[in-house]
């Protein structure tokens, strides 16, 4: 069992966080953020996030294993077909990668290499059956596997997303096809993430509630535009633009959602572009 | 039919520029309905490349550019214009324009970027509806193909990227699987409570042939 598998058993409130791979081959800078981020239970590693190319998250995640944290591999099915998706799948359980978070992946249209093929042989769905019949010891093509990984596997849900019912159904899916613990995208507003989880409350799955620091009303936008599911609120937009220390605020409200997060959910995925030094700030009651 | 868009006229005259003399070939379908390869078009291209210095020996338009057998028997009737040519340029789907590469030894250069199978919605707007995958899940998906009008071809409900029922690629364009649910519901049918498996791609064989005397696997039919 993972560390943040365990933890959640225990009925423990997590704590996660994202590093993306960098874009080059030196992994110093890492390793140097790994070891900044205090009071974090896993560390997920994003998967050419964005869709723009960077190393790869496998290679990431098992240096952080060797480092002794306990990284999440995020995989997307955005660049990869069924054959490269199970097979880096085995080679992230030989590094020792316990923790997977398997998701669609964003357009490659949003990304650095806009001319690139997307790939999508499989949507998130299909990839957790996938790795459940792996783990079970069988691949995708019905062969049997000489010897089977095992995971504790994650995937994604849109708590804001409009209309409901067909998000939700989406979820009890994934649920169904394998999903151990839900990591949501950046919620803003109490109300969602409140009906989100009194919907699935049912289900008894521990669900990571994904919170994003915002640094400013110009970042607001930005992310409105140009990252898929993210929505921030005019209202925040206008918090942030009245302040006189942006990021002071944007701290205050990383620190509300944090709140709904204790409240609600089984624990906390933070989203600090560069800022690790804050997470110690944004979980302080 | 194929929705097909005239290639860029500054990059085809690079492309034309080792020859002297050209022989201009159109085609009567879908280039003709889409306005890149019927007379209209075939006489502007004929203007600009007299206008670019370069002799146009003839020019013909072809019934189907795609039927093989014909295509070749009707521009044969063009010989002397064509053999004068050091190249024939072809205004028609890649399909139409493999017809005419395969039966002359001169090169053959297209003019057209062909862009998907089409349906038209009015003249002059066409939309892409079928990518034309192997194994048709319309049956199940109340008549909207996921395959095609997914910008990723999901098949299991929409991604996280839709926002208000739009696609995180276009906030014009609805979320497929939006439109999905919401007909068949409608409908009082539902897709949601089964995972739809991986698609089998072997049944999109490149390159795709099929004999009428023949199935699917390639064995005659009895």
């Amino acid at each position: 069992m993972s560390r943040l598998q365990d933890k959640l058993a225990d009925g423990c409130f997590v704590v996660t966080t994202e590093i993306a791979p960098p874009k080059g081959v030196d992994v110093h800078s890492v390793v140097e953020t790994a070891g900044r981020l205090k009071g974090v239970d896993a560390i997920n590693v994003t998967d050419n996030q964005g869709a723009c190319m960077r190393m790869s998250p496998l290679a990431v995640a098992g240096i952080l294993v060797a480092e002794g944290y306990d990284p999440v591999l995020q995989i997307t099915c955005r660049d990869r077909n069924r054959m490269a998706l199970q097979s880096d799948i085995l080679g992230a359980a030989a590094v020792g990668v316990e923790n997977l978070l398997l998701l669609t992946g964003d357009h490659p249209g949003f990304g650095d290499h806009r001319a690139a093929r997307s790939v999508f042989d499989l949507d998130s769905v299909q990839l957790l059956k996938g790795v459940e019949n792996l783990q079970k010891g069988t691949d995708m093509g019905g062969n049997r596997l000489t010897s089977a990984p095992r995971f504790f596997v994650g995937a994604a849900a849109a708590p804001a997303a409009e209309p409901r019912d067909p998000v939700m159904r989406k979820v009890k899916k994934k649920i169904a096809c394998g999903a151990s613990f839900f990591q949501t995208q950046a919620v803003f507003q109490r109300d969602q993430i409140e009906s989100f989880m009194t919907e699935i409350k049912a289900e008894k799955i521990p669900v990571i509630m994904g919170v994003l620091l915002l640094k400013g009303p110009r970042m607001a936008n930005y992310l409105n535009t140009n990252v898929p599911g993210v929505r921030v609120p005019d209202s925040l937009i206008q918090r942030l633009d009245q302040a006189d220390d942006c990021l002071a605020e944007g701290l205050g409200i990383a620190r509300e959602m944090v709140s709904w997060a204790r409240e609600w959910c089984q624990g906390v995925h933070l989203m600090t572009f560069g800022n690790e030094d804050l997470i110690g700030d944004i979980l302080a009651a | 039919m194929i929705i097909s868009s005239p290639k860029d006229r500054r990059t085809l005259s690079q492309r034309l520029d080792p020859y002297d003399s050209v022989f201009i070939v159109g085609c009567g379908s879908c280039a003709t309905v889409c306005k890149v390869g019927g007379e209209e078009e075939v006489f502007a291209t004929q203007e600009w490349l007299e206008q670019e210095g370069k002799d146009v020996s003839g020019n013909m338009i072809l019934d189907e550019a795609c039927h093989i057998m014909r295509a070749s028997r009707e521009l044969r009737r063009f010989r002397s214009q064509v053999d004068e040519a050091d190249v024939i340029l072809v205004l028609s789907c890649g399909a139409g324009a493999q017809s005419i590469s395969d039966s002359y030894d001169k090169p053959v250069l297209t003019g057209v970027d062909p862009l998907f199978l089409g349906n038209v919605r009015r003249f002059g707007q066409y939309e892409e509806k079928c990518s034309l995958c192997g194994e048709c899940l319309l049956n199940q998906t109340g008549g909207i193909c996921p395959v095609t009008t997914c910008a990723k071809g999901l098949l299991n409900g929409p991604c996280g990227g839709m926002v208000d029922g739009h696609c995180e690629v276009d906030e014009e364009r609805d979320c497929a699987w939006v439109k999905i649910y919401q007909r068949l519901t409608l409908q009082q049918r539902d897709i949601f409570s089964q995972v739809v498996e991986p698609k089998d791609w072997s049944r999109k064989f490149k390159p795709g042939s099929h004999d009428l005397k023949k199935d699917r696997d390639g064995r005659g039919r009895t």
